[in-house]
């Protein structure tokens, strides 16, 4: 599905990534643990075009979408869920679902499109309940629920997902956890960026750990959740218990 | 004529010329929206709105019903080719850059003006008669009504695009996270061009109402661009309603001025009233403090 070779983004003359490389099979949840500044947002915006300055390449079913703009990145079948979720706050629910599926309403599938809404309605109740609220006055839970809910609006193939639980009440937190894992029963692939390594590596396949811009552990969930290192670091463990 | 109607006739006045601030500040609201900028080519756009409105009556002979719609055409491909030519093509472009590029719009549609319809004051019809209408001991033009109409459609209709149509969503949307609306696809060039369509349509229509009543030469526009500016910042830069209110409210105190005190000092008066807000309320009658610390003015 996704591809990333040695990939290097800049913001101006930062360098964020340096040279990551990553792939996510179809179908696929697949997480990027690490640090504060590691560059796990940077790598997920790079990929959905909002970092203009980077080298290699990004390929999406053998495609390189690599310097495209966001805008036609997501006609691609990629959609990102930014960190801090960037909903339109003064629009009303039903309006920022109805701009998540700006990229389809061009081909006349109203009927879609309603669909489309009801069935994250199905995915996310409560916001059936706020349809006419608006954005900015839905709780933290609710708002990441939305910021998910508009992505999948525009049917994506690939979501990508950074930092779903920052913010929320652990019940909250579990409750979009359980829903990603819904998400992939569906078919969805998913690249999914968490401080809460735990919890991601419960429901991914597979994980790649960033530190300062560079992939320095991969593999199964099951084998990072077992590594010392990673349990250390990540995992909140202490270092007399990994002895124990 | 009693004090009362005297009153009223001011305010019927203002009303009248209030709108057209009204409407301009309406059209500097949109592109600030979009794009950060204040667009100083705005005034010219109502002023080419007259301008060719009279070329179209006068030397084409078109009926007001017909060269109305036209004229304001003219000026949205105008106003979409200043933005296609000038700011479409320019990558990340500063404000800084931005404002001047309208300023050098503004400075050449003037001067094309003058070459094309020369330095005199042009005249144009009121379109429905001059037989004023008398309310309650003071009277108003018919010209006056259709500024109050156009007022009402320019306001119902954006109120329309902006709340119900996609498009109209999608522009808001790009005013308030340019980001998230690039991540569904939205297109920023894209809106940054209609909303330089939108403004110099309304600017336009502005012009082709008003110029009956104040006649229009190539240099108009500049005077009642800033009055209009002054609406957008005392309405609360961005606010579409407060641009409105704002817009009468300046008419009216400009117009009432002129009557009780003097007609030299009728500027004066807006201007101070305009600084005298802001010192109570820097955002704006109807900005929110709130949003004036994000924007970029
Ligand atoms: N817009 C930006 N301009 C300049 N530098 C940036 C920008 N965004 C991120 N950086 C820098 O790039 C590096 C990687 O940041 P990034 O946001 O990708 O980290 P992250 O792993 O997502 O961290 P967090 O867990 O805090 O979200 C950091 O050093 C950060 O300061
Ligand atoms: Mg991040």
């Amino acid at each position: 599905m996704l591809k990333v070779q040695n990939l290097k983004s800049y913001y101006g003359r930062l360098q964020a990534l340096r040279g990551i490389s990553l792939h996510v099979g179809k179908g696929e949840i697949v997480t990027l643990i690490g640090a504060n500044g590691a560059g796990k947002s940077t790598i997920l915006n790079t990929v959905a075009g909002l970092v203009s300055q980077n080298e290699g390449k990004i390929l999406l079913e053998g495609k390189d979408i690599r310097g495209l703009a966001p805008e036609r990145i997501v006609r691609h079948g990629v959609a990102l869920v930014p960190e801090g979720r960037q909903l339109f706050a003064p629009m009303t629910v039903v309006d920022n679902l109805e701009l998540g599926a700006y990229v389809r309403h061009k081909n006349g599938s109203k009927i879609e499109i309603r669909q489309d809404m009801e069935m994250v309605f199905d995915l996310f109740p409560v916001l059936k309940e706020r349809r006419k609220q608006l954005a900015g006055t839905l709780s933290g839970g609710e708002q990441q629920m939305l910021a998910i809910a508009r992505a999948l609006m525009s049917r994506p193939r690939l979501l990508l997902l950074d930092e779903p639980s920052m913010g929320l009440a652990p019940k909250i937190s579990e409750e979009i956890f359980r829903t990603i894992v819904r998400l992939k029963k569906q078919e969805v692939t998913i690249l999914l960026v968490e401080q809460n390594a735990r919890m991601a590596l419960e429901v991914a396949g597979r994980g790649y750990v960033i530190e300062t811009g560079q992939v320095v552990v991969q593999g199964p969930s099951a084998d990072l959740l077992r590594n010392h290192e990673v349990e250390r670091a990540y995992l909140g463990k202490t270092y007399e218990k990994v002895w124990e | 004529m009693d004090a009362l109607a005297i009153t009223l006739q001011y305010v019927f006045t203002g009303v009248a010329i209030g709108s057209i601030y009204a409407m301009v500040g309406l059209g500097f609201n949109i592109i600030y929206n979009c794009t950060g900028i204040i667009n100083f080519a705005q005034g010219e756009f109502v002023m080419l709105g007259g301008m060719f409105m009279v070329t179209l009556t006068t030397v084409w002979k078109l009926p007001v019903g017909i060269a109305f719609p036209i004229a304001v055409l003219l000026v949205v491909l105008v106003g979409i080719g200043f933005e296609r030519i000038a700011i479409h093509p320019l990558k990340n472009p500063s404000v800084l850059v931005l404002i001047m590029i309208t300023i050098a719009g503004s400075i050449l549609i003037k001067g094309l003006a003058m070459f094309a319809w020369g330095k005199e004051a042009r005249y144009l019809p009121h379109f429905s008669g001059e037989t004023p209408i008398n309310i309650m001991g003071a009277t108003i033009l018919p010209q006056t009504l259709w500024v109050l109409a156009s007022l009402l459609t320019v306001v119902v209709g954006l109120a329309y695009f902006f709340n119900r149509t996609l498009i109209g969503k999608a522009m808001r949307a790009c005013a308030h996270n340019p980001d998230a609306a690039r991540l569904v696809g939205i297109s920023v060039k894209q809106m940054v061009t209609l909303s330089f369509g939108l403004s110099s349509g309304i600017g336009a229509i502005a012009g082709v109402v008003i110029t009956p009543i104040i006649l229009m030469d190539y240099q108009r526009g500049a005077m009642l661009a800033l009055k209009g500016f002054g609406a957008a910042i005392l309405g609360g830069l961005g606010s579409a309603p407060g641009a409105v209110l704002a817009g009468l409210l300046i008419g009216i105190l400009e117009s009432l001025g002129a009557g009780y005190i003097s007609s030299h000092y009728k500027d004066a008066i807006a201007l101070i009233v305009l600084l005298g807000v802001l010192f109570v309320r820097p955002g704006g009658l109807l900005g929110s403090a709130d949003v004036q610390r994000l924007k970029k003015f």
